[in-house]
């Protein structure tokens, strides 16, 4: 059986299940350990480590910061989820960076150059952000399925493409106009009809909460749904479990990776909406960046279970908004991302620590219900 | 094949190895429970049992892979304590593993030396000296392994020769060789029983460990037998027939897998005609193959494994391209993709279950689903019918004599024999018209052997109609209503089962002359 074991990569991506409070030992103390490790260097730096992470929780946990919170974590929730989708049946879409970025390009593009009513309208924008972003990942999925290209190398080099194809449209000859006020550039931004409003969810803050936030709760059940309780959710894991198998029970397989990818764009394109929709109503220059590459952190940490990745995108969203602060104590905001790091690293191994003592564990309870009933004889009928 | 007890052992006193009260209660599904055994010197000593009896564990512990909780272990009459296989291997204890451990683009020089590379000047690897050291070994053995020559193109045989020298170059005088005939072909079986001799002709000590009773009869100097994690017996392979050993290895009767009683009918249920089936390269693996399956008919299979078997049973599958045309009842399926041929009902057994037959991670009623996605009781519609599958995995694991705790565990947790068991039950559920069954007893212990037969049996009486495929020669032979030879691609011979031996099967399979 040693040549069937699940390999590490099944382990990382959350293919191998832990099962009750096991599961929740492992991030919790992963992070306590990545605490330590944050600890560490700030004291190496000079800081206090103590009063630091109590400067950060205090300012984190202020209804202010909290909405910026919850905002940030709306994108890094569906980004982490287009991630997933990849994961579950062991596609790596390294891609989501360029699939969220051109999408939500084009949909502002689309929505300010369009006016509708206004639910059509932000279902218009949303539309168009899921086609190019499946679009976009479809070319990675082709590559796959015809030429046998493997999905981690085209989506690193079309998040590239992605790049340029997007600084080249954000021009004023073509898609940007300036943005008022100041030398920045954007998309043309949208009317009133194409914005979604604010929940005002949190009391104390003038702030509010992306209505898009929704979207992203509902991308999670639907996921869940999907994957779990459906047939093409069937498809999909077994295919990540053991494509032979797959195979054998009648999956088309080229079809299956087809199918994900594409869905996993189309999730990606939606990554940037509660930005776009909700707070900026433009792309402009300073339209967030990077957050396929932590969606990628996020659905690690998440083990690809939608709950999971919901704290994780908390957690991380909540970690980016409390390095605000440091700069004004004079500590570096960059040590947030030093404690992201060691959070994601010591993620994967406390789940490796814990999922070996829970083979064992597994094997002794299993050995325990077999032999326990029957009580084996003593046949000492040794000649 | 005589039964070689005599001949030239060397035989002291003192016992090789001895093992004596070991007792390990974790982990695994049986563990050892007062484990006696003691290996003479120059012996090839057979350990049997069923899969699952606790024959690897106890070869684990002696390897050093694991500790015993209770009892000794005995080298040449020293008392030792292994915290690891390196304490084994400095004892001259090796092993060789059933699933080979060899880089396929090395060269076999490369793969032996590996991990333990002969230094030169403290940083250059002493490729000469190797090589020389390999060539002596190889030649005092008679292995006949060429050190420069790449893993990827040698044979299953060769390759066992490998890991075969790869131990002794670290030294080992002690091999245990963990069922070393379920990867090979009879001839190859045949060379290696051959180099086993030569081994401890020359003074070196086998642990056998296997579960083919004539293999070990024919090449075994003692044999103990392990049954339920404990040692039942010690008996002298001239003393036992097969069918004893077979006893005691289950403690009861065997049943053998003769069905006589025909229950062929005239409808046929599968017809393939002209089929071939050309590798990457265009080589043809499968050529021109054509035979009718009739409903209540077993159509067995018998070839040396290679011989286009696995490609047949893929191309009927709809798993790889084919030419040719493949009739199921009236209808031409030739181009229909596996699933729709799974719901027309072909139910299907295959080779390696770990790979096509299960998944290993999903528990047993996720398992269910597999291969059934589309039909009740596991779905309805698009959606996954939760309660439907788990209900019917029950009534599988009742059934089918499943041994597992519930339908929530993994199916990496069940031994061999019962993830066959449930794969039998789930390719007999749904009333299939026509069933594949590649292998369906290897690697599975003798009760469940049994079983699975009886299953067979049942369904054939029903009217299902069976490819068998087998490496097995009784089974094939046993089960068979209508046996054909495939020899490289091409169905060479029609054998009557009724009449055929095995011998005049092998040498058929081998195309030496015609059979029966």
């Amino acid at each position: 059986m040693s040549s069937t074991e699940p390999t590490f990569a099944d382990r990382l991506l959350g293919r191998v299940k832990l099962g009750g409070l096991l599961s929740l030992a492992a991030p919790i103390l992963a992070v306590v350990f990545a605490g330590l490790i944050t600890s560490i260097v700030l004291l190496i730096t000079g800081d206090p480590p103590l009063e630091t992470l109590g400067v950060m929780v205090d300012y984190g946990v202020q209804p202010r910061s909290m909405v910026l919170a919850l905002n940030l974590a709306s994108g890094y929730y569906l980004s982490a989820l287009a991630v997933a989708i990849g994961f579950r049946m062991n596609l790596f879409n390294i891609g989501v960076d360029g699939q969220y970025r051109l999408a939500a390009l084009i949909a502002a593009a689309v929505g300010g150059a369009i006016t509708l009513p206004g639910p059509l309208h932000v279902a218009a924008i949303i539309l168009v952000a899921v086609l190019v972003g499946a679009g976009w990942a479809s070319i990675a999925a082709l590559l796959k399925v015809r030429r046998g290209v493997s999905e981690v190398i085209s989506t690193i080099m079309l998040n590239a493409i992605a790049t340029a194809l997007g600084s080249w449209l954000l021009n004023k000859d073509r898609l940007a106009v300036e943005v008022a006020g100041s030398n920045n550039i954007g998309t043309k931004p949208l009317g009133p009809s194409g914005q979604v409003p604010g929940i005002p969810l949190i009391p104390g803050t003038p702030l509010k909460v992306d209505g898009l936030i929704i979207l992203a709760a509902v991308m999670g059940v639907l996921y869940y749904v999907v994957l779990n309780r459906t047939r093409f959710g069937f498809d999909l894991r077994a295919t990540g479990r053991s494509e032979p198998a797959a195979v054998a029970s009648g999956v088309n397989v080229k079809r299956m990776v087809l199918i994900a990818m594409v869905l996993s764009g189309a999730v990606a394109g939606l990554a940037g909406m509660p930005n776009l929709l909700g707070e900026s109503y433009s792309y402009s220059l300073n339209f967030p960046p990077g957050l396929g590459f932590i969606g990628i952190a996020i659905a690690l940490l998440g083990r690809n279970n939608p709950v999971g990745i919901a704290f994780g995108a908390l957690l991380w969203a909540f970690l980016d908004t409390s390095s605000n602060i440091l700069q004004l104590h004079e500590i570096s905001p960059e040590i947030v991302q030093i404690m992201q790091g060691t959070i994601v690293l010591s993620v994967i191994i406390a789940y490796e620590l814990v999922h070996r003592y829970q083979i064992s564990a597994g094997q002794r309870r299993v050995s325990k219900e077999l032999t326990g009933g029957t009580q084996v004889q003593a046949e000492g009928a040794s000649a | 094949m005589a039964i070689r007890t005599e001949g030239a052992v060397i035989s002291t006193s003192t016992p090789a190895v001895e093992l004596e009260g070991i007792t390990k209660r974790f982990p695994g599904v049986v563990a050892n429970r007062d484990i006696s055994l003691s290996v003479q010197q120059g012996h090839v000593h057979a350990v049997v049992g069923e899969n699952g009896a606790g024959k690897s564990t106890l070869m684990k512990i002696l390897y050093g892979m694991q500790r015993p909780d209770e009892g000794e272990i005995r080298v040449t009459g020293k008392p030792v304590t292994f915290k690891s296989p390196a304490d084994a291997i400095a004892m001259g204890i090796g092993m060789v593993h059933q699933h080979f451990m060899l880089a396929d683009n090395l060269t076999v020089l490369e793969n032996v030396i590996l991990g333990s590379e002969p230094r030169a000047g403290g940083i250059a690897i002493d490729f000469g000296a190797a090589r020389r050291k390999i060539r002596q070994i190889s030649d005092s053995y008679g292995l006949g392994i060429d050190p420069d020559t790449t893993v990827e193109d040698l044979g299953v045989g060769a390759r066992q020769r490998v890991e075969i020298l790869k131990v002794l170059y670290r030294g080992a005088r002690i091999l245990i060789l963990d069922e070393p005939t379920a990867v090979l072909v009879p001839q190859e079986v045949d060379e290696l029983f051959e180099n086993l001799r030569g081994l401890v002709r020359e003074g070196l000590t086998i642990i056998f460990i296997s579960h083919k009773l004539d293999e070990v009869l024919s090449v075994a100097n003692a044999i103990t037998v392990i049954r339920r994690g404990t040692t039942v017996a010690e008996v002298n392979p001239g003393d036992v027939t097969a069918r004893q050993l077979a006893e005691l290895m289950v403690g009861s009767e065997l049943p053998s897998p003769e069905t006589r009683e025909s229950t062929v009918t005239e409808t046929v249920a599968l017809s393939v005609r002209n089929l071939t089936v050309r590798s990457a390269d265009g080589r043809p693996l499968v050529e021109g193959v054509g035979f009718d399956i009739h409903r209540g008919e077993v159509l067995g299979i018998a070839g040396v494994e290679g011989n286009g078997q696995a490609e047949l049973v893929e191309a009927v599958m709809g798993m790889r391209s084919s030419e040719g045309e493949i009739r199921l009842g009236e209808e031409d399926i030739s181009a229909w993709p596996t699933l729709r041929r799974r719901e027309a009902g072909i139910g299907y057994i295959p080779e390696d279950r770990h790979r096509h037959g299960l998944l290993l991670e999903a528990p047993l009623w996720e398992n269910r689903i597999l291969g059934h996605q589309t039909q009740r009781p596991n779905v309805k519609g698009p959606w996954i019918d939760r309660a439907g599958a788990r209900k019917d995995t029950r009534r599988i694991v009742e059934e089918y004599d499943v041994r597992t705790p519930g339908i929530d565990v993994d199916a990496a947790a069940l031994s061999g024999g019962n993830q066959q068991k449930l794969i039998v039950g789930r390719e007999m559920s749904g009333n299939p018209v026509f069933l594949i069954a590649s292998h369906p007893t290897r690697g599975v212990d003798v009760g469940a052997q049994a079983a699975i037969w009886d299953h067979l049996r049942a369904a054939r009486a029903a009217g299902l109609a069976v490819l068998l495929i087998s490496a097995d020669l009784d089974e094939l032979i046993g089960l068979s209503d209508t046996l054909k030879v495939i020899l490289r691609g091409r169905l060479v011979a029609d054998v009557d089962p009724l009449t055929v031996t095995p011998e005049q099967l092998g040498s058929a399979m081998t195309g030496a002359g015609e059979a029966a």
